[in-house]
């Protein structure tokens, strides 16, 4: 049994159309309902947040999985990292007002889910922050006074825009992954190498 | 009395005796050491959390986050070569926790002299601690020569190496392409990164390779230590060369173990001449350690009663009786816990009532 784990939402169902197409469809992933495992040919599947899919396969309870970049940068798991599935695509960003100018006399306020990305990105060149870690809603932080800049995904950029913010710097583009968890890779490495192989020959031929 | 062993202190008693076999000395090594030692090695360490408190002198120490550096530290010029085995505690931030953990270590370490025969020697050690454990193992063995050897004499790897250690192939074309990497070189990164099984054919595999000549040493290596270990493991030993680790540290062989059905590696050593060197030391090194707490949390619970019988007796009764009841059932090969009646909070295979039947003594 190979144990796969997906992330919930938009991101998972493009995540299992493509399983579903490189030979590893499960039809009751479909069904809205509201089991948390499904089976299907020696494969089983759960749907979690997709910020967890890196804890679940870092922790061995999913053989594999797919995470976006972003939560793989954030959190660091020691997993395999072995497919680039070029979907998902968006940028973690740092944003805020479009007229923005950093004031380096004081700590630059920072509101974030990606704590270690942006520490990372403003540690780099030696900029003071003032880390506000937040779970929701970022781009409310600069417009009501919460922080100055965000650093956080932008796909579109259309909710920066209709709030009046704007893309400042891009940090690292971002897309999904497919992952594995190192030690099921040594005993069930035929069957991730198979899923691995068939995904594979799906993105090549869209890329 | 094995019985009553908990699996981490059973395995951890098995694998002494294992290293002991093979003249490997018992050593112990102090719980505190200086901070600055780990403070100058915090690369080694691959974390800077260290749990740190000021001596009565005013004197920072640390409580040892790693038991290797203490005994490469400890070691004396007159008494290399060293073979010494251990069981010590370490004290770390295990990666993903978020507060300090005691962590259970067994391992060996051998100093001042390592030859094909010393390496084969720990490798087969590393191959049969795993054994202890479980028979469904696998031991990832690879050469840290191979990748230097075709990145050369560069800087700034470590990206190249972070994408290398997640077999992550497009991480490692954009890493190669940010270092100004050739082609020809990427290329030989990623068919090293994608190499691996049973370690003879697999390095058949790498003869076919086009490896510059700085890596026909590491090779002659792997192939005679894969001679070497015919005897032990068969196809459980393996090559996975993305098994990297900081070149200011290690060289040369280096490995890693794992049991079906634990989610991180338990097992990690290799060849470490680079810290001898740092820490003042001429010679050769080379080592390991099998993390007990990794397989501690994957080991199932444990569902022994806790004792054989449980004796109870009447608020009436009399003490010197109920202490010959007791000894009379220690006698007969079974262990008891005495208990006077109310409340029992232990499990146990049978109860004894003092007065009744066979505990009427």
């Amino acid at each position: 049994m190979m144990n796969v784990a997906l992330p919930k939402g938009r991101l998972g169902e493009k995540a299992y159309a493509l399983l579903a197409r490189a030979g590893y469809p499960c039809p009751d992933l479909l069904s809205d309902n509201r089991r948390l495992t499904f089976e299907h040919d020696g494969v089983r599947y759960f749907l979690v947040k997709p910020s967890d899919v890196a804890i679940y396969v870092e922790r061995g309870a999913a053989d594999v999985g797919i995470a976006g970049k972003d939560i793989l940068l954030e959190y660091q798991p020691d997993i395999y990292e072995l497919l680039d599935l070029h979907m998902g695509r968006c940028r973690m960003c740092v944003a805020g007002p479009k007229d923005f100018v950093d004031d380096h006399t004081r700590a630059l306020r920072v509101a974030t889910k990606f704590p270690h990305i942006a520490r990372n990105h403003f540690g780099a060149r030696s900029r003071e922050i003032e880390l506000i870690p937040l779970n929701g809603s970022i781009e409310l932080a600069p417009l009501v006074g919460l922080s100055d800049v965000i650093v956080d995904i932008v796909e579109t950029g259309t909710t920066l825009r209709e709030n009046g913010l704007a893309v400042l710097e891009e940090i690292v583009p971002i897309s999904a992954r497919l992952i594995a968890n190192k030690a099921s890779f040594k005993f069930k490495e035929t069957q991730i190498r198979g899923l691995m192989e068939g995904v594979r020959r799906q993105t090549d031929a869209r890329a | 009395m094995n019985g009553n062993l908990r699996e981490d202190e059973r395995i951890s008693i098995a694998l002494r005796a294992l290293y002991q076999t093979y003249g490997y000395r018992p050593y112990r090594v102090n719980r505190f050491e200086e901070y600055e030692l780990y403070l100058r090695n915090k690369k080694f360490l691959g974390s800077e959390r260290i749990l740190s408190f000021s001596d009565t002198d005013g004197k920072l120490m640390a409580l040892r986050p790693d038991i290797t550096l203490s005994i490469v530290k400890n070691a004396r010029e007159e008494e290399l070569p060293l073979r010494v085995c251990y069981a010590e505690t370490a004290y770390r931030v295990p990666h993903g926790a978020h507060g300090f953990r005691e962590i259970m270590q067994v391992g060996v370490e051998c100093i001042g002299q390592v030859d094909l025969y010393a390496m084969g020697e720990v490798l087969m050690l590393a191959a049969r601690s795993l054994e202890t454990i479980s028979p469904n193992y696998v031991l990832d063995v690879s050469d840290m020569g191979l990748i230097a050897g075709v990145l050369g004499k560069r800087e700034g790897h470590e990206a190249i190496l972070a994408a290398i250690s997640q077999k992550n192939l497009h991480g490692l074309r954009e890493a190669c392409a940010a270092q100004g990497i050739d082609a020809r070189t990427q290329a030989l990164l990623e068919a090293l990164t994608e190499a691996g099984g049973p370690l003879e054919p697999a390095l058949e595999q790498l003869d076919r390779l086009d490896l510059p000549e700085a890596c026909r040493a590491p090779l002659a290596r792997l192939r005679a230590l894969a001679k070497v270990m015919r005897q032990t493991g068969g196809e459980r030993i393996r090559l996975d060369l993305s098994v990297v680790n900081d070149m200011n540290y290690y060289n040369g062989l280096i490995f890693s173990g794992f049991i079906e059905g634990v989610p991180t590696s338990v097992l990690t050593g290799g060849r470490y001449d680079p810290l001898l060197m740092r820490m003042g030391h001429s010679g050769e090194a080379i080592g390991f350690a099998v993390d007990l707490s990794a397989l501690e949390q994957s080991l199932p619970p444990q569902k022994r009663p806790d004792v054989d019988v449980l004796l109870i007796y009447g608020k009436d009764a009399d003490a010197a009786q109920v202490a010959r009841a007791a000894e009379a059932i220690i006698a007969g090969g079974e262990s008891v816990r005495v208990q006077r009646e109310g409340r029992v909070t232990c499990t146990y295979k049978r109860r004894v009532a003092l007065g009744e039947g066979e505990a009427g003594v």
